[in-house]
């Protein structure tokens, strides 16, 4: 990478598909693989099974070092994807069912499961890793990419089955997600209507252990949960429904897919998975910041929006109860129980008259006809809320987002009549 | 002691249950509980302290938790012939709140049984649906994601759901936990409604004061039913006691509801 002019030539070219038929082939099947996990991974993520997916996946190294000595014996010379998939998966089952063995034994928590199994049938790999390095060593280049992933040493064939399988996976989600999400919301409710909640978590849990497996080749088995978590903890940042939740974790999942295979295959010896992993991990910072309504910045900035109305509303409503002209300096005894700086009232004050509510001139603050009028209602619905929570305070709590502006139409005509009628009783004694 | 007398268990009962125990951990929840709901619609409130064993007997009536021994038959069928005339609303606290759908999503799940493995809501199921929502009085709440309601009105949605279900026979597991009064009045006023149309409600209930005005018909359950009946009949100071034992809190509280029912 020593021109940056060329790495960008090269990174443009990778990812707009015109870098020869090979890292095309690399980005076509995590671009497919990321879709399918993005989407799966929030079923697994909804019903809490995301962990789970962890432990599947580093459960599959003892079945890959296995399945690989058990394709030497069948007198195969190098690791070959097939056997080392098979016995992947079957490990990785393996792993699952000792996780749900445990979680029967009432001193055994899920937390605590899925920790040891994950470890120990890891530490297991390695060693098995270690053992079969040091015996059988010419024969077991590209052995270890399984830990880590490295997509540009796989065969066209691989790629074509990865993306054909996942892309199927992606589908399947996407059409089961009826089922799906009711199980994942409440179970209980979808045993009591019918449904087979058991037969359900197979296949969504048998999903997910298929894109795992099928992505290990690729990204690693160390990180592939993290391609079934991020796109969907980005995704639901975005949206509160499912379905959409769905749609933008695959488009996520497959963005991360894309531009993570094409950097990592213009720079230098950086393996797959954990570039694509880093990409997923941007993508949700950025929507962490981003996104609307449930995003840092939009979030903040309402709230600053709703602070700073607030305070001229309090402010407006001084100026009624107050009347008169008020000099700026008597603008801090008017404000003086709200407790603001003269830095916070300067802005204000500027803020109000841009609006036109309020005027300077011959160096006393004074309200216009609009700034009273406005004052007015403020005031007037204000009075109207205090008398609604007194009024109904049983059912005032059912009306959470409510602003001063929004009384009249929170509240239906009648009530508003009924409630100023109680307001003129209250004033005249 | 006396011979347990079994009553004839009716073939036209919406809910018999017969001789049912459920044990967790070898340990009985529920022990020998027989049971049998009037033909005719009813409220029916489950009583009894906490740890009585009030939401597993709903739940091993549903079969959301297995049955050491017993039958129960709705109408004389077995569970799995009739699942599709039986509604259910779990305690609030069973679900996450925070999960991505709005009030008329999860009304529309009632439905999805319906609808199968594949076919997608439809526009037919979206307005039944909203109309479910409309009898709860939140059809303006139909966009809302569901964390954004307050608890009486996810409450509400849960009935909502459980109306989408057009079930002749409904179990609620507290539906009426940690809302405010006129929510309640609300929900008992659902209640009252499907009642009239011919449904029966059976309602885990822990407000002992509202059981003489609120239901036809009540079941004294401490691990075993102490008594069940017409709560005119079965309703009284003796069944209190036996079912409460000698807390005194409760006893008051219980001696006070028996006093307002005198009043009625």
């Amino acid at each position: 990478m020593d021109d940056p002019v060329n790495f960008w030539l090269d990174f443009w070219n990778v990812l707009t598909l015109q870098s020869g038929y090979n890292a095309t082939l690399v980005i076509l099947g995590t671009t497919s693989l990321g879709f399918a996990s993005g989407i799966v991974g929030t079923f697994a993520v909804l019903r809490r099974r995301a962990l789970m997916a962890d432990a599947l996946g580093h459960a599959t190294l003892p079945g890959v070092v296995g399945g690989f000595l058990i394709s030497l014996i069948f007198g195969a010379t190098g690791p070959e994807i097939l056997p080392l998939l098979v016995g992947g998966a079957c490990s990785g089952f393996l792993g699952i069912w000792a996780v749900q063995c445990l979680v029967r034994h009432p001193r055994v928590r899920e937390d605590a499961a899925i920790g040891l199994v994950l470890s120990t049938f890891f530490g297991l790999g390695i060693v098995l890793l270690s053992v079969v390095q040091t015996s059988v060593s010419t024969q077991t280049a590209g052995l270890d990419s399984y830990i880590y992933g490295q997509a540009s040493s796989m065969t066209r064939v691989d790629v074509l089955t990865l993306a054909g399988i996942s892309v199927l996976v992606g589908l399947i989600s996407i059409l089961l997600r009826n089922p799906f999400g009711q199980v994942c919301f409440d179970a209980d409710f979808a045993a009591t209507t019918g449904w087979s909640v058991d037969r359900i978590d197979l296949l969504m849990m048998g999903l997910v252990a298929v894109v795992c497996v099928v992505g290990i080749p690729a990204v690693g088995l160390m990180l592939v949960v993290a391609f079934l978590i991020v796109p969907c903890a980005a995704g639901r940042l975005w949206s509160t429904r499912l379905f959409d939740v769905l749609m933008i974790s695959g488009l996520i999942g497959g963005i991360s897919g894309w531009f993570g295979a094409a950097l990592s295959s213009s720079l230098p010896n950086l393996p797959t998975g954990p570039v694509i992993v880093l990409v997923a991990g941007a993508i949700f910072l950025l929507s962490l910041f981003l996104a609307p309504r449930r995003g840092i910045i939009s979030s903040q900035w309402s709230a600053y929006r709703r602070n700073q109305r607030i305070a001229e509303d309090h402010a407006l409503e001084h100026f009624i109860d107050h009347e008169d002209s008020v000099s700026t300096d008597g603008l801090i005894k008017l404000f003086s129980v709200r407790g603001w700086s003269a830095r916070k009232i300067n802005r204000l004050m500027r803020r109000l008259q841009a609006k036109h509510f309020v005027e300077f001139s011959s160096s006393v603050w004074s309200l216009t006809p609009t700034g009273r009028s406005r004052g007015l209602t403020i005031q007037r619905n204000h009075r109207l809320w205090t008398q609604y929570l007194i009024s109904h305070a049983d059912v005032a709590a059912n009306h959470v987002d409510w602003s001063v502006d929004q009384v009249e139409h929170v509240l239906s005509e009648d009530l508003v009549a009924q409630l100023e009628d109680q307001l003129q009783l209250g004033s005249t004694p | 002691m006396s011979p347990i007398q079994r009553p004839e268990h009716s073939t036209n009962s919406p809910l018999s249950i017969h001789a049912m125990t459920v044990a967790y951990d070898r340990k009985p929840v529920l022990w020998d509980v027989d049971y049998d709901a009037p033909e005719d619609p009813q409220l029916i409130a489950i009583v009894g302290p906490n740890g009585a064993g009030k939401s597993t007997l709903i739940k091993a009536c549903l079969g959301l938790v297995p049955r050491a021994s017993g039958l129960v038959a709705f109408r004389g069928k077995p569970l799995d012939a009739v699942r599709s005339t039986i509604g259910y609303v779990p305690q609030r606290e069973s679900v996450d709140w925070e999960f991505p759908v709005t009030a008329l999503d999860v009304v529309c799940m009632g439905r999805y049984r319906k609808l199968g493995w594949f076919r997608p809501v439809r526009k037919k199921d979206r307005d039944a649906a909203l109309l479910c929502l409309d009898r709860v009085g939140l059809a303006d709440l139909a966009d809302r994601q569901i964390r954004q309601l307050s608890g009486g009105q996810q409450q509400r949605v849960f009935l909502a759901r459980a109306l989408a279900q057009e079930a002749d026979l409904y179990f609620m597991d507290e539906p009426f936990a940690g809302v405010d009064a006129a929510t309640e009045q609300a929900i008992l006023g659902v209640l009252r409604e499907m009642k009239r149309e011919g449904r029966t409600i059976i309602v885990v209930h822990h407000d002992l004061q509202t059981v003489p005005s609120s239901f036809d018909e009540v079941i004294f359950l401490n691990m075993r039913v102490v008594d069940s009946g017409p709560v005119a009949d079965v309703f009284h100071e003796d069944n209190l006691r036996k079912t409460y034992g000698g807390r005194l809190t409760m006893l008051a509280e219980a001696a006070e509801a028996v006093a307002r029912s005198e009043r009625r």
